[in-house]
Formats: structure tokens, C-alpha cells, sequence
């Protein structure tokens, strides 16, 4: 549905270099990526609001490079809504209407339909400035989608709203996604959203494209040091691997599946470890004595660090567990972790 | 209550200072004239052909700086490029220039010495002395009043509405026509207002330019000149009374825009 081959935008203080991307009809696909790595500048080239300085963008088959947006057929949902603040919420859905040769009815059916599935429908008569944060972004979505664009592209659309209402929004997001035929094209900081509305991911690093793939991949696979960082990978380390066994210092680790001779690292992510006080987990693949070196808090969370021989590894654990398994400093423990929780690269 | 501080009384005198200083002269002016020398003033056909000539020229150039400068100071607003702050400079000029220096400008490439000047005259456009001339020298002392309330205006406007409704098929016309004018048109007109009431009060320029037909200054000058404080006053005070109703309609304006935000 969305190609880009070879995308190169340069701003004054920016540039996009050789961005290729290939997301397919009806897909879910994510933009992720630290603070100016491009995100939006990619969103923005694809909706013919940036001019483009080499490479190509196709939506739908047909090349659009050279297209005003308004001949693109893409649909635009910022993190500040963007509603027009001088007319009511009926007239922002409907503003585009007019422009697609949707007769009345028909465009009357689509108003209803969405606002229904929004859940916005006792709001059509009230301006902007009198709405919520969560509403507004209703009706952004509504007003981009009642014109049936080939392509959907959201900037942060969850990032403005109070945390309370975000759970929401992003149901509604899913929901819409769902019931009609276009291709959302999201940008995130948030892996939680990321995970739970996107089928397929890339990640973006100083304007150019570090890995793409299928979501999961993304957060379990990543193919370079600074994406592993990334995507919250907190056990990276260097390692040797011979016969489906990799070193790292002293501990010898089992892998699954046999290492491309390139590697070099190993990386386990942090919800992939299990501790336990039971001494019957030493049976287990992959147990290492271990000893609590630090519990860092982290709002609802903790993470623990643990030593375990000359390496400190990191887990995450509840409140309650901490409680359970008596998680202080200097508490000698059992880890383990399943050979195919190891990724190598 | 706590006493106020030193500082306090400070900038409490000083601001009735400035504030006598501004009205004082206006209110004595005001009331120098009886009502039957204003009534009979305004009997009077010259002045009232004078502040007509005022009041339409003032308004031509308001037109003219707003058909003209709109899509300038829309491209001030929305594009950053090379020599943009020299542009803006140039924009200004007008303001600091000394206001007979403006008249002499013009007036040296409107005479026949100069390229422009007799093409002018093959057309049949006369500069000197003309109400064109005064047209000209007050859309030059007045547009940057409008270009800048219209570049603050346009400015105000999130750039991301314009690229919202692009993306939702309007063109760039019907994108300005349905998004940036209605949110701007308050700027657009302050900056109209602004524009003739500095045009309308022009002298310097306009007497160089053109002597005859009289604006209403010009009218008020020669009166001073040859008949003395008491024949002016009337006609000023005439004056000064078209200005403050565009003045007023000004704060009007503008108070309202504050109060719906």
C-alpha cells in the first residue's frame, strides 16, 4: 500500500537518508524511535506536506511523489488534534466531504457510523475548545477517516492524552483500524502501544531506517547494538559462541538454535528471567546462582540487578514478588531463563 | 495592607506624567472651538472636500496594502528562507524614514528624469499633485502597519491546520479560504485600520507630492500658515474626530478578539 524507495528529505538542521519502506494493504505498522530520528518528518513526506529531495513514494500502487496532498488520498491525525477551533464538531468530521464527491446521504451514513463506533455522537454540536482531550482526538480520528483515505497516519496521537483516557483511545484506534480498509501508519514513543495495535514495526536512528520487521521481532530480535538498547534489551554482552554454546566470561549458556559465525553479542531481555529461591530450579537449562546486587524502583515496578559471576544482569519484578522472594540486597538466589529466550547478533 | 514601595510611586508619576502629556494638548485642542465654529467649519466646502480626500485616500491605501500585502506577509509567516530578515528590514523602512524624504523619493523616479516617470507620463498617470500621487506616498508610509498585523495574524494560525485540511482534498485556495482567513481576519482588519489611520495622518510626504488637492493636514497647515492658530483648530478638531472613531473601532476590535480567548 506504502512504499518508499530510496527517501531522502533534507531540512535545515535534519536529514532523512534512504528510507525504504514496504507496508502492506490494510496493515498496522509502527514508526519507533528516539526524539528527532524522523519520524514525523517521514509521516509528513508520505502526506506531501514536506518536499522530498530524491527517492520515490508510492501509495496504492501509483507514484505520488511529485502529488499536492490534497491528491494523495492520506489522512492525518497530529498528538495536538489540530481541530479546526472556528467550527463545531459535526463541521470538522465533515470537512473533507466536500472535496470527494460523497453525496449526502452517503457522507451522512459514514458521520453516523463513525461517530457511533467513537462514541461521540452527543458531541456534534459543541466546539473544540469545549472538549477533552480524549474527545478531541475522537473527532480527529473521525474527521481523517469519514473520507476513506488509502492511508491513515497518526503522529503520537496517544502522547497528549491524560494517562487515563489513553487505555481508551487506543481501543478505539484498534477498533477503527478493524472496521475499515486503510493502512495505519502510527508513530510512537511508547512500546506498550506499539505491542498491543501494530502487526509490523521499524525502528528509525538518526534519520535513517535501523531495522524493520514483523513487531515482536523487533523487541526480541533486534539486529544491532543501538537498536537493542532501544527497544529496552538491558542484558547485552559480548560473548564467544562454540556448538550452540555461547561464553560470556565465565558462564557458559545454552543456546537453541546454532549462531551465525558473525555474531558477537548476546542479548536476554529483562522479562525473560526468572528467579526463585527453590533450590530444585538448578535442574533447569540455564540456572546460575546469583546474588541481588541492587532493587531500583520504578514507579509500579522494580527492577532487580543481579550479579552472577563477574556479569550483572537485569530483571524486572512486582512489588509482590520482591515481598515473596525476600528481594533485598545481598539475597543469594537461583536465575534462569530458557535457551530461546537468548538472542544473538 | 502592606506600604508601597518607593519603586510604586515612581512609575505612578511618571505615568500620569506621560498621560497629561497626551491629553492635555488634545483636550485643550478639543474645546478651543465653539460649536458654531465647528458647525460653520464644516459649512465650509473645502474642508469637507479635503477630509473626504483624506478619508478616500487613506482608505486606497488600506485596499491597496491589503491586496498586496496579504500574500506577502502570508509568506512571512509560514516560510523561513535565505534573506528573510533583510526582506522584513526593508518592510520597515518606510517607518523610519523621514516623511518628506519619502515624497522626494518618490517624486525623484515619478518626474521625467527618470525611466518610470515618463512612462508614467505616456500613460496618462500623473504623480505631482494628484490624488494618485497622494495614494502612492500613503500606501508607502502605511503598509507596513498592515503587513504586520497580517504576518501576526496569519502566524497565530497553527500550520498544522492548513496541512490537516490539505490532507483532507482541499486545495491550498480553498484551505486558506475555509481555515486561515476566518481564524486571521481579525489581525487582517486591525491591520487595515491601522494602515489608514496612519495614512490619513500623513503630512510630510503628501505636501512634498502634492500641495493641491488638499488633504485634510495640508489643509490645516495652510490655514496656520495664513490665518493663524484660531482659523486651524476647527478643522483639526474635525480630524482628530475621524481618527479616534477608527482608533475606537480599533479597541473594539481588538478587546473582543481577548475576550474570546
Amino acid at each position: 500500500m506504502i512504499r518508499t524507495e530510496a527517501l531522502s528529505v533534507r531540512l535545515l538542521s535534519f536529514s532523512l537518508r534512504n528510507v525504504n519502506l514496504a507496508i502492506g494493504k490494510n496493515e498496522f505498522f509502527v514508526l519507533m524511535g528516539p526524539t528527532g530520528a524522523g519520524k514525523t518528518v517521514i509521516l509528513e513526506a508520505i502526506a506531501g506536506l514536506i518536499q522530498v529531495d530524491r527517492g520515490q513514494i508510492f501509495i496504492g500502487g501509483k507514484e505520488v511523489t511529485g502529488l499536492p496532498s490534497e491528491k494523495r488520498g492520506v489522512g492525518i491525525v497530529y498528538q495536538d488534534h489540530a481541530l479546526f477551533p472556528h467550527l463545531d464538531v459535526m463541521q470538522n468530521i465533515g470537512y473533507g466531504l466536500r472535496y470527494h464527491a460523497i453525496e449526502k446521504d452517503e457522507g451522512q451514513a459514514r458521520l453516523n457510523r463513525l461517530t457511533g463506533l467513537l462514541g461521540i455522537r452527543h458531541l456534534m454540536n459543541r466546539l473544540p475548545i469545549h472538549l477533552s482531550g480524549g474527545e478531541r482526538q475522537r473527532v480527529a480520528l473521525a474527521r481523517a477517516l469519514i473520507v476513506q483515505p488509502h492511508v491513515l497516519l497518526l503522529d503520537e496521537p496517544l502522547s497528549a492524552i491524560d494517562p487515563g483516557f489513553r487505555e481508551e483511545i487506543r481501543t478505539a484506534i484498534k477498533t477503527l483500524h478493524q472496521n475499515t480498509n486503510t493502512t495505519f501508519l502510527m508513530v510512537t514513543h511508547d512500546f506498550g502501544e506499539a505491542l498491543s495495535l501494530a502487526d509490523r514495526g521499524a525502528i528509525l536512528q538518526q534519520g535513517e531506517i535501523a531495522q524493520t520487521g514483523a513487531i515482536q521481532d523487533l523487541f526480541h530480535r533486534p539486529a544491532s547494538m543501538a537498536v537493542a538498547e532501544f527497544v529496552g534489551m538491558k542484558n547485552i554482552f559480548e560473548a564467544t559462541f562454540e556448538n550452540g554454546i555461547a561464553h560470556v566470561q565465565n558462564l557458559r549458556i545454552q543456546l537453541n538454535a546454532p549462531v551465525d559465525p558473525g555474531h558477537r553479542y548476546l542479548a536476554i531481555r529483562p522479562e525473560d528471567l526468572t528467579v526463585s529461591r527453590n533450590s530444585s530450579a538448578s535442574d533447569r537449562i540455564n540456572c546460575f546462582n546469583a546474588v541481588v546486587a541492587a532493587v531500583v524502583g520504578q514507579g509500579f515496578a522494580y527492577e532487580i540487578h543481579l550479579e552472577c559471576g563477574e556479569i550483572t544482569l537485569k530483571t524486572m519484578a512486582t512489588k509482590r514478588a520482591l515481598v515473596d522472594l525476600e528481594l533485598r540486597e545481598g539475597a543469594h538466589l537461583f536465575l534462569y531463563f530458557d535457551p530461546t529466550a537468548v538472542h544473538t547478533f | 495592607m502592606r506600604r508601597k514601595e518607593l519603586f510604586f510611586w515612581l512609575t505612578l508619576t511618571c505615568g500620569i506624567a506621560i498621560v497629561a502629556y497626551i491629553l492635555l494638548p488634545l483636550v485643550e485642542l478639543m474645546t478651543s472651538s465653539s460649536i458654531s465654529a465647528l458647525w460653520e467649519s464644516i459649512q465650509d466646502k473645502e474642508v469637507v472636500r479635503s477630509i473626504r480626500l483624506s478619508v478616500f485616500s487613506a482608505g486606497a491605501a488600506a485596499l491597496i496594502s491589503f491586496l498586496f500585502g496579504t500574500p506577502l506577509a502570508y509568506l512571512l509567516a509560514r516560510q523561513d528562507f535565505m534573506g528573510k530578515r533583510l526582506l522584513e528590514a526593508i518592510i520597515d523602512l518606510p517607518i523610519v524614514i523621514p516623511h518628506p524624504v519619502v515624497g522626494i523619493a518618490i517624486l525623484g523616479i515619478a518626474g521625467k528624469n527618470h525611466w518610470i516617470g515618463r512612462l508614467l507620463f505616456d500613460l496618462g498617470i500623473r504623480i505631482m499633485g494628484s490624488v494618485t500621487g497622494i495614494i502612492v506616498a500613503l500606501t508607502f508610509v502605511g503598509i507596513p502597519f498592515y503587513i504586520h498585523s497580517a504576518k501576526a495574524g496569519f502566524m497565530s494560525v497553527s500550520p498544522r491546520l492548513e496541512k490537516v485540511s490539505r490532507s483532507l482534498g482541499a486545495s491550498m485556495v480553498s484551505t486558506f479560504l475555509r481555515v486561515t482567513f476566518p481564524l486571521a481576519w481579525r489581525s487582517m482588519l486591525i491591520g487595515i485600520i491601522m494602515c489608514s489611520a496612519r495614512a490619513i495622518s500623513e503630512f510630510g510626504a503628501v505636501v512634498v507630492i502634492a500641495y493641491h488637492p488638499m488633504t485634510a493636514p495640508v489643509l490645516i497647515y495652510e490655514r496656520f500658515e495664513a490665518y493663524g492658530l484660531k482659523y486651524s483648530q476647527p478643522v483639526a478638531v474635525w480630524l482628530v474626530i475621524v481618527s479616534l472613531f477608527l482608533f475606537l473601532f480599533l479597541r473594539i476590535l481588538t478587546t473582543r478578539e481577548v475576550r474570546e480567548k
